[in-house]
């Protein structure tokens, strides 16, 4: 004999009582889950960056070596001196030249991916640009390190394809070489831009992937050549997760101090300069200083990017 | 020079396989210039194969395709005066909607004055004068719809390609816009070709439809030659919700033993007729009642209109229609 029907089915533990007290009060659920998160970010994450801005206002004493724990601009002042509007023009110049070959180079792997890879071809997009993340940072740059060498693997082949002289000449350019690529601007520049590839290939393959097909049908059927589509729809739509990547790799490049150390030469980047001012020097109010320097330029250019309406499209 | 006689769009033998899918699989086909053709069948049929062929995203397998007697195989989409509407409209999402219009004028190089007036133009034509500031995510979608028309139209093509158009509407506007396409389409006086897997969107705009089957065009036709007289049980399955009869009840009917149509609207309910059934199953309409019947291993409907009397389920019935009616099929 079965029992007669009832509108309401028993509850059936721990899990039923909670699934009725988040269905009554939807807010609880939503506190739960997003205190944590806001205590880390709240305390721990914006807490320093407060602590690192307040450094930056004091100053340290010429002669003890001392932080003064008093309001100054002094220290910014001490940013605008030569030798260090030199260390931050450098470090921008090569963020934007990283950040621009970053760019070029992977467009055309993110069109791919988002246009024409499926299944199997699709995985092995993602595990391509991927599998150089899984494997340690300072294996890689020193992995470069070795391929640039005046004995590595670049000489060798040049020397082995009878370019050897050629490839001397060039090294001997100051710019390019100044005697090996391993310990140039050109190389610091080529290990750049291949550890921060993969930064900017997926937020580009994600942003190329939201793009309908038809958008570029449409654009060739009301007559636009190639050129045309890319300029007008293909990059404009793009365009969001471009500025995405270019974030990643212009402030990655921007605070680095690993690279230019292994493999570059002895000019100084920000990164350098701030782990060299808190570390040897003892200097904190001035390494505080210069990291805010990227966050400003971070500031302006989001900033800039906005006004260009870089997220029109969002 | 065209002549009048210069079809707008022919395909000689057009094949286009995908791998080892025949999507379109020899197919002959002329569209009168003027027409406003219809391209009908269900999902997977080749019909929006054939008209991506016509507009250049597609490339023939084999065959050739030919716009107003020009063979187009070598020419890509952006030379082709052809212009698509697409299903799901395809507005550029970053652009107002003046700018989306005026697109096919600015990849010309027309200068900004002349094309923003023009857009303005096309913009009331399709009823939307005033909207060119907003963006196409303001619109709702009969909106968009008008969009990607007057987009597609600022080019003035010579042919005008329309996909599923207007499958996203819903039923209402979906009736309002086939009324004001064809109007439109007649004061225009060019070409449309439009893919719908509608039956009834096909009959009551089309002049001339092609009904597609596994790639294959299964009949061509004026709508009343496709509805009254389908050459397969296919086309009078898919065209009309019709009986398709087999071999021994149209005899048992009357006529050949061959496979036939039978219209429901030209069936009577009557005391006494060609044949006798059951009522199986009764569906009110609204302006009828459709009233299945069992005849023997086959099912037969019959339309009723409002304000006759309509047997019960489970009654017996003979059922009466005038001999002409009984369309006998090739295959």
């Amino acid at each position: 004999m079965m029992q007669p029907a009832t509108a309401i089915l028993p509850e059936r533990g721990l899990g039923d009582r909670l699934t009725a007290l988040f269905w009554r009060r939807p807010r609880v659920l939503l506190a739960l889950l997003l205190v944590p998160p806001l205590l880390w970010l709240g305390v721990v994450y914006l807490g320093s960056l407060f602590a690192l801005l307040l450094q930056s206002f004091y100053s340290i004493d010429e002669f003890s070596g001392v932080v003064k724990e008093e309001f100054t601009l002094k220290t910014y002042a001490e940013l605008f001196r030569a030798q260090n509007v030199d260390i931050i023009l450098r470090t921008l110049l090569m963020s934007a030249l990283v950040t621009l070959a970053c760019a070029v180079i992977a467009f055309p792997i993110a069109y791919f991916a988002a246009r024409f890879a499926r299944g199997r071809w699709k995985a092995v997009f993602y595990l391509g640009v991927m599998l150089p993340l899984w494997s340690s940072y300072l294996v890689k740059v020193y992995a470069w390190k070795l391929i640039l060498a005046k004995e590595g693997i670049l000489t060798w082949t040049a020397e082995h394809m009878g370019v050897g002289a050629i490839w001397g000449r060039a090294l001997d350019e100051q710019w390019f070489g100044g005697s090996s690529l391993s310990t140039s601007p050109v190389g610091t520049f080529i290990v750049f831009v291949y550890i921060w590839l993969p930064y900017m290939i997926l937020p580009m393959q994600a942003a190329l992937e939201r793009v309908p097909g038809s958008m570029l049908e449409a654009a060739a059927d009301l007559g636009a050549s190639r050129a045309q589509a890319f300029r007008t729809v293909i990059l404009p739509l793009a365009l969001p997760g471009i500025v995405a990547g270019s974030i990643f790799t212009f402030s990655l490049t921007l605070g680095d101090y690993i690279i230019p150390q292994i493999v570059g030469t002895s000019a100084r980047f920000i990164g350098l300069a701030v782990y060299q001012l808190q570390g040897t020097a003892g200097n904190i109010p001035l390494a505080a200083a210069f990291a805010v320097v990227p966050i400003v330029i971070m500031l302006v250019y989001l900033t800039v990017a906005k006004r260009m309406g870089a997220f029109d499209a969002l | 020079m065209t002549s009048p006689a210069t079809p707008a769009v022919e395909f000689r033998a057009v094949t286009r396989h995908f791998g080892s899918v025949r999507a379109v699989d020899g197919v002959d086909l002329t569209i009168a210039e003027g027409a406003f053709f219809a391209m009908l069948g269900p999902s997977g049929s080749g019909k929006t194969t054939c008209l991506r062929l016509i507009s250049g995203f597609e490339k023939p397998t084999s065959g050739q395709i030919r716009i107003f007697g020009q063979d187009v195989s070598d020419v890509p989409p952006n030379r082709r005066n052809v212009n698509t509407v697409f299903q799901d409209y395809a507005l550029f999402p970053h652009m107002s909607v003046r700018d989306n219009v005026a697109y096919g004028l600015m990849v010309k190089g027309v200068d900004r004055k002349t094309r923003l007036d023009r857009a303005e133009e096309m913009l009331s034509l399709v009823k939307l004068p005033g909207y060119g500031d907003r963006k196409p995510g303001q619109l709702s979608g009969g909106q968009r719809q008008r969009v990607a028309l007057a987009r597609a139209l600022v080019n003035e093509p010579r042919v005008l390609l329309l996909d599923e158009p207007l499958g996203a509407l819903d039923l209402k506007l979906r009736e309002a816009m086939q009324d004001e396409l064809k109007a439109l389409q007649k004061r225009l006086g060019i070409t449309f070709v439009f893919v719908t897997h509608d039956q009834h969107e096909a009959l009551s705009m089309a002049d001339s439809l092609a009904v597609f089957s596994d790639g294959k065009i299964a009949q061509i036709g004026t709508p009343e030659e496709v509805y009254a007289r389908p050459q397969s049980r296919f086309v009078a399955d898919f065209v009309g919700s019709s009986n398709v009869l087999p071999p021994d009840l149209t005899r048992a009917l009357g006529g050949p033993a061959r496979w036939s149509s039978l219209r429901p609207e030209q069936v009577r309910i009557a005391d006494q007729g060609q044949g006798r059934g059951i009522v199986t199953s009764i569906r009110y309409l609204g302006a009828g009642s459709r009233v299945a019947l069992r005849i023997g291993e086959a099912e037969v409907a019959a339309l009723v209109p409002a304000g006759q009397t309509v047997p019960e389920q489970g009654a017996e019935v003979a059922i009466a229609f005038d001999p002409a009616a009984l369309h006998v099929m090739e295959g």
